[in-house]
């Protein structure tokens, strides 16, 4: 029988990867995330599935704890805040670069600097156009409530192994502090080293045998043609996710005028104005991309060839998706934004006036 | 006799470890780099724990230690070498692990990264290559550099008040409770490189019995940084490394030496 539980988002994301199976977690005390590390440290999954939680002297130290477990083969997770993930955005170009598998979640927070500990969305950009150095993508996760903050854990882990790439779980303040009923899955083994390497093929540092060549993790070539291909190599794979890895969800699209277009906690607020809209004979209908990297830019796109007016991109930032919405419209129809900066949560009904005032006036 | 009875099997008195690569080491004639290497590796063969070890390399001239060490190894982000091998030995208890640093790479950029690891006693060894300079990056100072040692970021040499004084991080981590052995060694006499391999086994076999963090030191040369012939090189280490950088055992089976000359 499911069991059910009365969650914060945080709590349910901690929950979920000690279940997953899960080898290990490496994280910074920041708010409003510090749920995730004292839920493990409390939990004590070491006695249980094996799981190492340690608690790192800095964001940095604690991304390249992940660094090191997942060049191991581990199945290893971090999470932070934004001005936490802006530190570990350095380990996870370098992780990018060395292609390792990881899961790293983000509650996001207002900025810029140390801004504020109320909910945000303003790290956008920073996650899905790359945000630390080098061309690099990770595909990016966005939940909108508790239940994807567990689901998403085994999703990203997937894509993760998949793809030998780091995976971010974008969320927010409201996700990771909210709570909600979440259903967990069963609990599942860690990888034995056999299995690891059964599953994964054996690239990882789990020290020399005999039957192979040494492996080696490394971001590192000073040959600039072979970096050039290694580049080519991770284009490859970021086209390849684009290609299958695309997840978004419709909620009255079929036949609207106009669509709005947000993710996570944006998307419950923007299902309220849609349910207000709806009752005031307005014809809307709301996109959530649930991957931000991939983006859902060809179904944008299939809106714009049936004619659909306006988009409103609504988001907790000054507008860094709305360019993505931009982009798969291609001027083919007007695309506006709305949002609230610093900490602020719109409420239903300022996005219901944003849609009649930027959108259908 | 002719060479050539000599150059037999039955004659062979020294050979090369499996565990070093056959690439040609990239660092410059006359570094100690390369002894370093090898004597890592020879200490890793002996103790016949090659399928179980995993490195570190840093950022600096030794970024490419593992073309040269034919184990499995990992490259680290500038300075975060302890924090990789933290996470190794964590998810890996039974695995052997160890960091290859230099100076800026350790005493640097790595400062939290490598106190941090040493206060919680990680399992794990630590080679600290100091050579008072950046070589990878062409001479710039450290935080090693000795008072008044020009570098191309310390031009007329460096001073206190610009710079502070030059950092003894291998003092400084002995004080830590998480720390078991630690020591100063060189590689530039046979005398020096057999003492510094002791200490490295022993090391590994500390690390092996979970007793803390060990750390050696090996004071080296850099005869291009220092813009000397490596001959050079080696006498002005003895001469001006030594006297700052002490060579000897720091901190023993977890108790600090006592090494007042009073």
């Amino acid at each position: 029988m499911a069991e059910v539980k009365l969650m914060k988002g945080n709590e349910a994301f901690a929950e979920a990867a000690i279940r997953v199976g899960a080898d290990a977690y490496f994280g910074y005390p920041i708010t409003p995330q510090s749920e995730v590390i004292e839920y493990l440290m409390t939990a004590q999954p070491h006695l249980t599935t094996g799981m190492v939680v340690l608690q790192a002297e800095s964001e940095v130290a604690a991304i390249n704890m992940v660094y090191g477990a997942a060049g191991a083969g581990k199945k290893v997770l971090t999470s932070s805040s934004s001005p936490g993930i802006s530190l570990k955005l350095e380990g996870i170009s370098y992780m990018a670069g060395a292609e390792l598998p990881a899961v790293i979640l983000n509650v996001v927070r207002g900025g810029p600097g140390l801004g504020t500990i109320q909910p945000s969305q303003a790290d956008y950009f920073q996650a899905v156009k790359g945000g630390g150095h080098g061309d690099y993508k990770m595909l990016v996760l966005a939940p909108s409530s508790v239940q994807e903050m567990a689901d998403f854990v085994e999703d990203a882990f997937d894509a993760a192994f998949k793809y030998r790439n780091p995976v971010m779980i974008l969320s927010d303040g409201v996700i990771g502090q909210m709570m909600e009923k979440v259903i967990f899955k069963e609990q599942k083994d860690r990888w034995t080293e056999k299995e690891l390497i059964e599953i994964n093929g054996s690239w990882a540092t789990t020290g020399k045998t005999p039957d192979r060549e040494r492996n080696v993790i490394t971001s590192l070539d000073l040959d600039s043609h072979k970096m050039e291909l290694h580049n080519h190599k991770l284009q490859a794979k970021y086209k390849q996710m684009e290609e299958e890895e695309v997840r978004y969800e419709e909620f009255m699209c079929d036949d609207a005028d106009y669509i709005m277009v947000a993710y996570g906690s944006s998307a419950r607020i923007a299902q309220k104005t849609l349910n207000k809209a709806r009752a005031k004979g307005i014809k809307v209908g709301l996109l959530r991309p649930i991957t931000l990297f991939p983006y859902p830019t060809k179904v944008i796109h299939k809106y714009t060839e049936r004619g659909v007016k306006g988009f409103l991109s609504v988001e907790m930032s000054a507008g860094q998706m709305v360019e993505d919405v931009r982009l798969a419209v291609n001027g083919k129809a007007k695309v506006e934004h709305f949002g609230r900066n610093g900490g602020i949560i719109p409420s239903p009904t300022e996005v219901l006036d944003a849609l009649e005032n930027q959108i259908i006036k | 006799m002719d060479l050539k009875d000599i150059i037999k099997p039955e004659n062979l008195v020294y050979t090369k470890t499996k565990n070093m690569t056959d690439k040609e080491l990239s660092y410059c004639p006359g570094c100690g780099h390369g002894t370093a290497h090898m004597i890592t590796m020879e200490a890793v063969e002996e103790l016949d724990i090659t399928e179980k070890t995993i490195g570190v390399a840093p950022v600096g001239c030794s970024v490419l230690a593992y073309e040269f060490m034919n184990i499995d190894m990992q490259q680290a982000a500038h300075g975060r070498a302890p924090a990789v091998a933290t996470a190794l030995s964590r998810v890996m208890p039974e695995k052997v692990i160890f960091t290859y640093q230099g100076d800026g790479d350790l005493a640097a950029i790595g400062t939290a990264e490598t106190i941090h690891a040493c206060n919680r006693g990680e399992n794990i060894v630590i080679i600290f290559v100091n050579n008072g300079i950046y070589g990878m990056t062409g001479g710039q100072m450290a935080p090693t550099t000795l008072m008044g040692m020009k570098s191309s970021t310390s031009p007329y040499g460096r001073t206190a008040e610009q710079n502070g004084n030059p950092l003894k991080m291998t003092e400084l981590v002995a004080q830590l409770e998480g720390t078991y052995n630690v020591s100063r060694h060189a590689v530039h006499t046979f005398k020096h490189v057999k003492k510094a391999k002791k200490a490295i086994k022993q090391a590994f076999k500390d690390a092996m019995d979970k007793k803390g963090t060990q750390v050696v030191e090996i004071v080296s040369n850099c005869n291009s940084g220092w813009k000397m012939t490596p001959v050079k090189s080696n006498e002005w280490m003895v001469e001006n490394m030594f006297p700052y950088y002490p060579l000897g055992q720091i901190k023993k089976n977890g108790v600090l030496v006592n090494n007042s000359k009073d």
